[in-house]
């Protein structure tokens, strides 16, 4: 008797006896462990076509990042790898497979023999004011990576300890914060980015932190809201109740009860908007804010071919090619993230079933 | 109702001071010598000179103080006259525009609207219409077009496919030039014999009579509005589709099919008005961020639109100008946000009565 309340009692328990024609099948260590849910989830997403592809590109990018080195060397130890080597300054683009002449890598990269080219060449040709391409975008991957990653764990960072605030003392700390939410969404997130970049690039000098920082400081508010509405909703179960009435310090409450119950959502979303900080940092470079000229960034690159606007269709090469490179970026981001919504929403589930 | 607007009215000033504080903590990153450009139009070359000017405007004062003025404007000592006063409308002096921002931002906020009013349509009715569809023909070829479609949208860079679009639509076959209109449209406007009446280029073409002005403004805008589109119909398809799928599992829609609805009938009549709550609060979103100006978009297509004003001010870093542009941003976005939310409660009573 005592032991079918303690099974009515589990849920997971429940949801066991609800499978029904699974009934009696056998659960791995790992579905024991996260919970059928979770596993089922996961096992989901990697069946997804959608996902698939998204982490085929991401994978790929990746790879990119890590043999920058190797894929496209560096002038010569002494330089930045991060500054795209310049032959010269000449205004018009050259087109893909020209030679090299100055700045040239002191050794040819791996790949050179496997299409039979033997001297230095801008394989993908040079932007206007002769920067190479192909350097450009293979060490912009490092920079979208670099700026995705940080710009997301920030906010996120910033958004859950806002959120988780104001939504556990509620009242007049949930009243104030949520007013500088709602403050702090009135400038439009570009403009106010914009904004706040033109503002720090005078002293912090031409580098990506200025809008780094920008859009960290205009990008966070998203996620506080979506923490505090899920910690609201947590905040009265009984396992927190309990631990207050042991005498557990709030910050331990917070941390070791509430949030890791609250968080799953604001770090799922948070993860699939890392295409979209990459998107904004690549849009502000366009226009010309933020990293130094001729720093590996690809909204940088894809901006010099606007002085050729008349004739882009002679030059497609310098938008074409960094441009395939952010759109797949960001891309691969949003097919991941659609398909853990989908794999997360119950409700399109349920719906799969009924087909 | 009426509850509702006046507690939604109350909010309005509080987030007004919110963001003049917000914009007058971020000028406080600035040197005083830049922050004269918001009372003064020239500065003086020699320090002293420029010592004088930081005491008459009082830009080392402590900052309540600097804020109030700021706020109301001051008085000048020497020539008597009242200066400055964001609340009076003076901005300040933007250099990279040679033009006080106030007066720039008439200029150029008028080009913005009419690209608003002709955007917002398409964005809205066709995002809809497509996340309908792919609600209908759930999991079907259609379907998946639409996602995949609404994907890539979603994840265009839109200077990279403004900049295609201009490759192929004005290079390769001069049909849509970028601007906002051609120099023989400019040049008439010079001469007097195209009169502007309301600054929007498409309903002055109208008044004047002038159809070849009217195709020719169109023209011009059809990129930037493709772009814009074509970024946006993502969002729509996702939100539309998501509780489109929602409301055709009900149960009423099985009860409308059962007394014999037709198909047809039952998906536009009974399901589609509850989608339409969510599509109105989104389209309201997305007039407003028509409205504050789309910085990139109106950039790659060289509209002289008030986004596109705010970036060459960012690049010259010319700050007096961003902020100021950035304040009447904020300002305008209050009250619109005003308007959505009051517009939404009249079509949603459950929020009237929360």
């Amino acid at each position: 008797m005592e032991n079918e309340m303690n099974l009515l009692n589990d849920s997971s328990a429940i949801d066991r006896l609800l499978v029904g024609a699974d009934r009696n099948r056998k659960q791995g260590w790992l579905e024991r462990r996260l919970g059928t849910d979770v596993v089922r989830n996961v096992k989901t997403f990697f069946q997804t076509p959608a996902s698939i592809i998204g982490m085929a590109i991401l994978v790929f990018f990746m790879l990119v990042a890590l043999f920058a080195p190797v894929i496209a060397p560096p002038m010569n130890d002494q330089v930045d790898p991060f500054t795209i080597p310049r032959d010269g300054f000449k205004a018009e683009p050259k087109p893909p497979m020209t030679e090299w002449k100055r700045n040239a890598p002191e050794k040819n990269p791996f790949w050179y023999r496997w299409f039979g080219i033997e001297t230095p060449t801008h394989v993908l040709g040079t932007t206007p004011g002769q920067w190479d391409i192909l350097y450009g975008v293979v060490w912009g991957t490092r920079t979208a990576f670099k700026t995705g990653v940080v710009i997301t764990v920030a906010v996120t960072i910033i958004g859950v300890v806002i959120g988780t605030v104001a939504a556990y003392y509620g009242g007049v700390v949930d009243n104030v914060l949520m007013r500088i939410i709602d403050i702090f969404m009135t400038v439009p997130f570009i403009m106010a980015a914009l904004v706040l970049s033109s503002v720090l690039s005078p002293i912090l000098g031409r580098s990506i932190l200025a809008p780094m920082i920008a859009l960290i400081a205009f990008g966070w508010m998203f996620y506080a809201r979506l923490i505090r509405s899920n910690i609201l909703s947590v905040k009265h179960k009984d396992y927190v109740m309990a631990s207050r009435v042991l005498g557990v310090r709030d910050t331990r409450i917070m941390f070791r009860h509430i949030i890791p119950n609250a968080i799953y959502p604001t770090l799922v979303i948070a993860s699939m908007d890392m295409g979209g900080y990459v998107l904004a940092f690549a849009g502000l470079s366009f226009l010309g804010i933020g990293a130094d000229l001729g720093y590996a960034d690809w909204g940088q690159i894809i901006s010099f071919s606007r002085d050729w606007i008349t004739s882009l269709d002679v030059y497609w090469y310098t938008v074409i090619y960094p441009g395939t490179a952010l759109f797949l970026f960001v891309l691969a981001w949003n097919l991941l993230g659609d398909a853990i919504r989908d794999v997360m929403d119950p409700r399109l589930r349920k719906q799969k079933k009924h087909d | 109702m009426t509850t509702y607007i006046i507690r939604r009215l109350l909010i309005i000033p509080l987030l007004l001071i919110g963001v003049t504080l917000l914009i007058f903590g971020m000028l406080q990153f600035l040197s005083p010598v830049a922050r004269s450009a918001l009372y003064v139009r020239d500065l003086p070359k020699s320090e002293d000179a420029l010592d004088a000017v930081i005491r008459t405007y009082g830009l080392d004062d402590p900052l309540p103080v600097q804020y109030w003025r700021w706020l109301v404007g001051f008085k000048n000592p020497v020539s008597g006259e009242v200066q400055g006063g964001v609340l009076r409308g003076e901005l300040g002096y933007s250099h990279s525009a040679k033009q006080p921002v106030a007066k720039m931002i008439a200029e150029r906020f008028p080009a913005t609207v009419e690209l608003t009013l002709w955007g917002f349509f398409p964005i809205v009715l066709i995002g809809t219409f497509f996340g309908i569809q792919a609600a209908i023909h759930y999991n079907s070829f259609y379907d998946q077009l639409i996602r995949i479609f609404c994907i890539t949208g979603a994840s265009m860079p839109v200077f990279v496919f403004g900049l295609v679009a201009l490759m192929v639509f004005y290079t390769k076959l001069s049909w849509f030039p970028p601007g906002r209109m051609s120099p023989w449209v400019t040049q008439e406007i010079q001469a007097g014999t195209f009169a502007i009446h309301t600054s929007l280029m498409t309903v002055d073409a109208l008044i004047n009579g002038r159809f070849d002005v009217f195709i020719d403004v169109l023209k011009h805008m059809v990129l930037p509005i493709l772009a814009l589109s074509y970024i946006s119909w993502a969002t729509f398809v996702r939100v539309t589709r998501s509780s489109m799928l929602e409301e055709l599992s009900q149960d009423y829609m099985i009860t409308a099919r059962s007394k014999g609805v037709a198909h047809k009938a039952a998906q536009w009549k009974h399901a589609f008005p509850n989608v339409l709550l969510p599509v109105i609060t989104l389209a309201g979103g997305t007039f407003i961020t028509l409205l504050s100006g789309v910085v990139i978009t109106e950039t790659v297509f060289n509209y002289p639109g008030i986004g596109s004003a705010a970036a060459t001010a960012a690049t010259s870093l010319d700050v007096i100008a961003v902020l100021g542009i950035s304040l009447f941003n904020g300002a305008l976005l209050i009250v619109a946000n005003l308007i959505v939310d009051v517009l939404y409660a009249v079509v949603d009573p459950r929020i009237r009565f929360n």
